[in-house]
């Protein structure tokens, strides 16, 4: 349980959803691998925020108080916008899926390309 | 129907024993972690390479439920609840009413030279990522912070709603008005583009 085994394993699922978002076809199993992305970030971030000293607490010259000690949880501070974002990106991008399955009939990803021609 | 019955009671009863051993040689939280992680990757594997797109939905609420735990476990309580409420709670049924709602169209595979482009360019970003972390010296939390540092540190963590609030509502104010209006945007955005056109007459 040290800080490179998580961040190793969040390399690895971020590898594994970059390999969904580059490959799936159907838009939706697009958008469930760039949710698997964004969770391997989260899990970074908060095995950041548990492990790594902040700089404010490796200062020697003054006492540390929990003002100061509390920007150890900047990290889960960053996890939370990132869900939010996430959550933001998932209700559009699904609201543009179901616009494109009505005109098109289809959420392949490879035959949307009407801006090419 | 029994046969099958003991069969199942069989395997649980193995894996248990399995996990009981892992964590008498680990220790109990580094059991928790690689049963869950190696559960967790073959719950992404799951999502990305299967043919049937609920059943990639059904692995995708599985990552998210492990992930909480493994928040759980890197003692960011609030956090796993978060990851629960929004993800699994949201985001999933979200994606499971698209899925119903876009009919299951049989999902060609993509070209092979595709895939082989996508697994070079995925592995060697992981390789990348892994050969920086393990080479990188990190100063991490240790008993050479002194006992007054580590014990403020563990009422940190002890208690992390009150002091996320605390630093959300005084240092990243402007970050959290912004993902508001984030927030508020994308569900408007979401609105109009999903709204029954009507003619005018």
């Amino acid at each position: 349980m040290n800080l490179e085994r998580l961040l190793i394993l969040s390399a690895i699922l971020f590898a594994i959803g970059l390999y969904g978002a580059l490959t799936r076809r159907n838009a939706v199993a697009v958008l469930m691998a760039l949710e698997i992305m964004f969770s391997a970030v989260n899990l970074a971030f908060i095995a950041s925020s548990r492990y790594i000293v902040p700089s404010s607490l490796r200062v020697d010259s003054f006492i540390p108080s929990t003002e100061t000690v509390q920007s150890l949880l900047t990290g889960q501070i960053f996890a939370i916008f990132i869900i939010a974002v996430s959550a933001a990106e998932i209700a559009l991008g699904l609201a543009i899926i179901m616009v494109v399955y009505k005109n098109r009939d289809s959420i392949d990803v490879s035959e949307l390309n009407s801006l090419n021609r | 129907m029994i046969f099958f019955v003991l069969i199942l009671l069989a395997l649980l009863g193995w894996l248990s024993l399995v996990m009981v051993g892992l964590f008498a040689i680990v220790g109990f939280q580094d059991g928790v972690f690689w049963v869950v992680s190696t559960a967790m990757i073959s719950a992404a594997v799951g999502v990305v390479l299967a043919k049937d797109i609920f059943k990639a939905a059904l692995c995708l609420v599985a990552t998210f439920l492990l992930m909480a735990g493994l928040f759980v476990l890197l003692s960011a309580e609030f956090l796993a609840v978060v990851q629960v409420l929004v993800y699994v709670g949201a985001v999933s049924i979200l994606i499971v009413f698209s899925v119903l709602l876009t009919r299951s169209m049989a999902e060609k595979r993509p070209s092979i030279p595709l895939q082989v482009v996508a697994a070079t360019l995925s592995t060697l970003l992981m390789l990348l990522i892994i050969i920086a972390v393990s080479s990188t010296d990190w100063v991490v939390i240790g008993p050479d912070l002194g006992d007054t540092r580590l014990g403020l540190i563990e009422e940190v963590l002890g208690d992390t709603p009150q002091f996320i609030s605390g630093m959300l509502l005084n240092k990243w104010v402007v970050p959290f008005e912004a993902a508001s209006v984030l927030l508020l945007a994308a569900i408007l955005g979401a609105l109009v583009l999903i709204r029954e056109q009507r003619d005018e007459s």
